[in-house]
């Protein structure tokens, strides 16, 4: 991607990403093969993509859960592969945090929330004195909706959306600048989806937080994320902004996606037309070629150079035509 | 689409015992479902949609769940009451089930096709080669590619969406009268997920089995469904035509339901939210067990249930905002919309019926 946007400043940017596992091996999985995106500070930046596709793969590695294969992945600007020793990862993680899709397997059955929130706390040094400690724990707590006499529970006595608040208040504890939330919504009701995600955005805006927000519900990203990503089989095949997006499809990648997703509209659905997408469509002979273009301001798109041309015709058609999705 | 019942459940109550006590998870449920139609029943986890339903193919655990009361009529039998024979006879044979995760609902040790010709040779006593010959039609049917070798394969050899056509093609066997879906596509990706709906509706189509499907994705609720029931805390809040309750919501509940979804409008600004968590079945509120997360709470909510009140024919609704006494409210802006569209769509006739806006009456 070029440097196109000067007045936003990038808090992430990946070139060329690459992770492969059982690398030479006869088993080799090649998970992601060519990602590159930015993510700019203050937005929530939305991945979607169906399993597989190596988006949460992606959210791991830029957190530093194991190496990668190839590419460069740039946190403020410094590589995250050259962050080594205990001292600087307890740096990198205490900028960038991430809430796990189970909210009930990613928390310690066998300890207290007070204990699993401010465990952080403790890890990173902050608030020595324990008094200090829970008071802090508290206010996490009620940040995040939670009463503070739930401090000495057990995971197991939270609901699920309860549990997931538990989560976000464990994130929140250090005070980082970047969260990866990854399905972090996936597993809960509706009602509590809404409740949670408007949670994230309230918190978003207290804290000058940037998500990396990674799901599989296009509903939920589109209304949470000011851009998204759309991946398949390891490659990111769409950047564009969140409205551009949904007003403007352009791999029919990203089309079928879309007109997959059921509407709460029976009307709707009984006059709804939906795309299948042919892999074959983006296994280019020659790759020389082939990456991703810009059709239009932050618009990107994984093609073939020559078609470059279509693209753009096909995004002024449906920018006339308004909104396909309703 | 004909007019006669082909299972009715009545005043359905169902208990668990627990270390803690007694869990209410089903109290006083009431449906029927017609030949020919799909009724989705909707709502969040623990409001007792899975356990009304298991409780129609008798497979709650007969260590700990209590039918308190009720019937559950098919074909003149209450299946609460017959042997488990009898049961037998009419388990994946009359009324199948299609269960959310096919990974854990499939045998890992044997091949497919012998999973999928079992119910056949249990219960139409043929000769195990020509179930074989069955099993892969069924899997051509439900659009498994290449069935005369994959019929060999081992579950953990398909993809998921692959691994739930089995599971469907297992359940329609011995082509049921009624099939029981249970959250049959949330485990899978919105593209795969689509394909199966499709599939579902074309086999529906094809042999007018009856559909039960249960899920709390309102977007797949609309795309299946004929008629629809809102279950909150054990009850039916809330059923009518998939129509009405998208376009003319009575309850609180539902309207809740419906705001809180995102849709894919791109001048979406805020999303409404329920507040709270559903209440413990343990010790069920008084009144009505919504009223504590309700908006539109009146008082008489906290110290009496409402009843069912009928709004048409086919629509009833479980709130006192139905009460010829009660005080006119507004409903949140989405439902607004919704109903704003419905009158659109009526006026442009797209839809044969008009929904009455007005309480006529109560079933009590």
């Amino acid at each position: 991607m070029a440097a196109e946007v000067k007045e936003k400043n990038t808090i992430v940017e990946i070139h060329g990403y690459k992770k492969y596992f059982n690398e030479g091996k006869k088993n080799e999985v090649q998970a992601v093969k060519d990602v590159s995106f930015n993510i700019y500070e203050g937005e929530t930046f939305g991945l979607v993509g169906e399993s597989g596709s190596g988006k949460s793969t992606t959210g791991r590695s830029l957190i530093k859960l194991g190496d990668i294969t190839g590419g460069q992945i740039l946190y403020k600007g410094k590589d995250i592969s050259k962050i080594s020793g205990r001292k600087q990862l307890l740096d990198f993680r205490k900028s960038m945090q991430m809430i796990f899709q189970d909210p009930y397997a990613s928390l310690n059955p066998r300890i207290t929330v007070k204990d699993i929130v401010g465990g952080a706390l403790k890890v990173h040094g902050l608030y020595k004195d324990s008094k200090k400690r829970t008071e802090r724990v508290y206010e996490l707590l009620e940040a995040v909706g939670l009463s503070k006499e739930f401090a000495n529970r057990y995971p197991k006595e939270f609901s699920g959306g309860q549990c997931q608040r538990v989560g976000i208040a464990r994130a929140l504890a250090v005070e980082p600048d970047f969260i990866i939330a990854d399905e972090a919504i996936s597993a809960l009701d509706v009602s509590i989806q809404a409740q949670v995600v408007n949670l994230l955005k309230d918190l978003k805006k207290e804290n000058n937080l940037t998500y990396l927000f990674i799901a599989h519900d296009l509903s939920m990203v589109k209304y949470i994320s000011d851009r998204i990503g759309v991946m398949n089989s390891g490659r990111m095949l769409e950047v564009a902004e969140a409205d551009e997006l949904y007003q403007a499809p352009l791999h029919p990648y990203t089309e079928s996606l879309l007109s997959a997703i059921p509407t709460p509209d029976p009307e709707n659905e009984r006059t709804r037309v939906r795309t299948e997408y042919d892999p074959e469509y983006h296994n280019y002979k020659d790759l020389t070629k082939v990456g991703l273009h810009e059709i239009a301001p932050e618009h990107f798109i994984y093609c073939h150079e020559d078609e470059i041309e279509l693209y753009q015709k096909k995004r002024e058609r449906l920018m006339r035509e308004g909104q396909k999705y309703a | 689409m004909d007019n006669t019942n082909v299972l009715e459940v009545k005043d359905l109550a169902i208990s668990f015992k627990t270390f803690e006590g007694k869990v209410q998870a089903v109290r006083g449920v009431n449906f029927e479902l017609k030949k020919g139609e799909t009724l989705a029943i909707v709502g969040e986890s623990g409001s007792g949609k899975s356990v009304s339903t298991k409780a129609v193919n008798r497979l709650l655990p007969k260590k700990n769940s209590i039918i308190e009361s009720g019937q559950i009529l098919y074909e003149d039998k209450d299946l609460l009451t017959i042997s488990d024979k009898e049961m037998q006879s009419i388990r994946g044979n009359d009324i199948a089930m299609i269960f959310q995760d096919p990974m854990t609902s499939l045998n890992p040790t044997m091949q497919v096709w012998r999973q999928i010709a079992e119910p056949i040779i249990a219960h139409q006593n043929v000769p195990a080669e020509k179930a074989k010959d069955k099993a892969i039609e069924l899997m051509k049917l439900v659009g498994i590619k290449n069935p005369e070798q994959t019929h060999k394969h081992y579950p953990h050899q398909f993809s998921g969406g692959m691994r739930q056509r089995v599971m469907i093609a297992i359940s329609l066997a011995c082509e049921p009268k009624i099939l029981i879906a249970d959250e049959p596509t949330t485990a899978l990706d919105v593209t795969i997920q689509a394909q199966i709906l499709n599939l579902m509706n074309d086999l529906k189509h094809k042999m007018e089995t009856s559909i039960i499907f249960i899920t709390h994705d309102l977007g797949v609720v609309a795309q299946m469904a004929d008629r629809v029931a809102v279950m909150y805390a054990g009850q039916i809040v809330e059923i009518g035509t998939a129509d009405e309750i998208f376009y003319n919501p009575m309850h609180p509940y539902t309207w809740g339901l419906l705001a809180s979804m995102p849709t894919l409008d791109i001048h979406q600004t805020d999303l409404y939210n329920i507040p709270g968590s559903p209440p413990n079945l343990l010790h069920p509120p008084k009144g009505d067990a919504f009223a504590p997360r309700n908006d539109y709470a009146l008082a008489i909510d906290f110290e009496q249930e409402p009843e069912m009140f009928k709004v048409t024919d086919t629509h009833y609704a479980k709130t006192w905002l139905l009460h010829p006494d009660a005080p006119d409210v507004t409903p949140p802006a989405e439902v607004i919309r919704r109903k704003a569209k419905y009158e659109a769509l009526f006026t442009s006739k797209k839809i044969s019926s008009q929904v009455g806006g007005e309480a006529i009456g109560s079933r009590g």
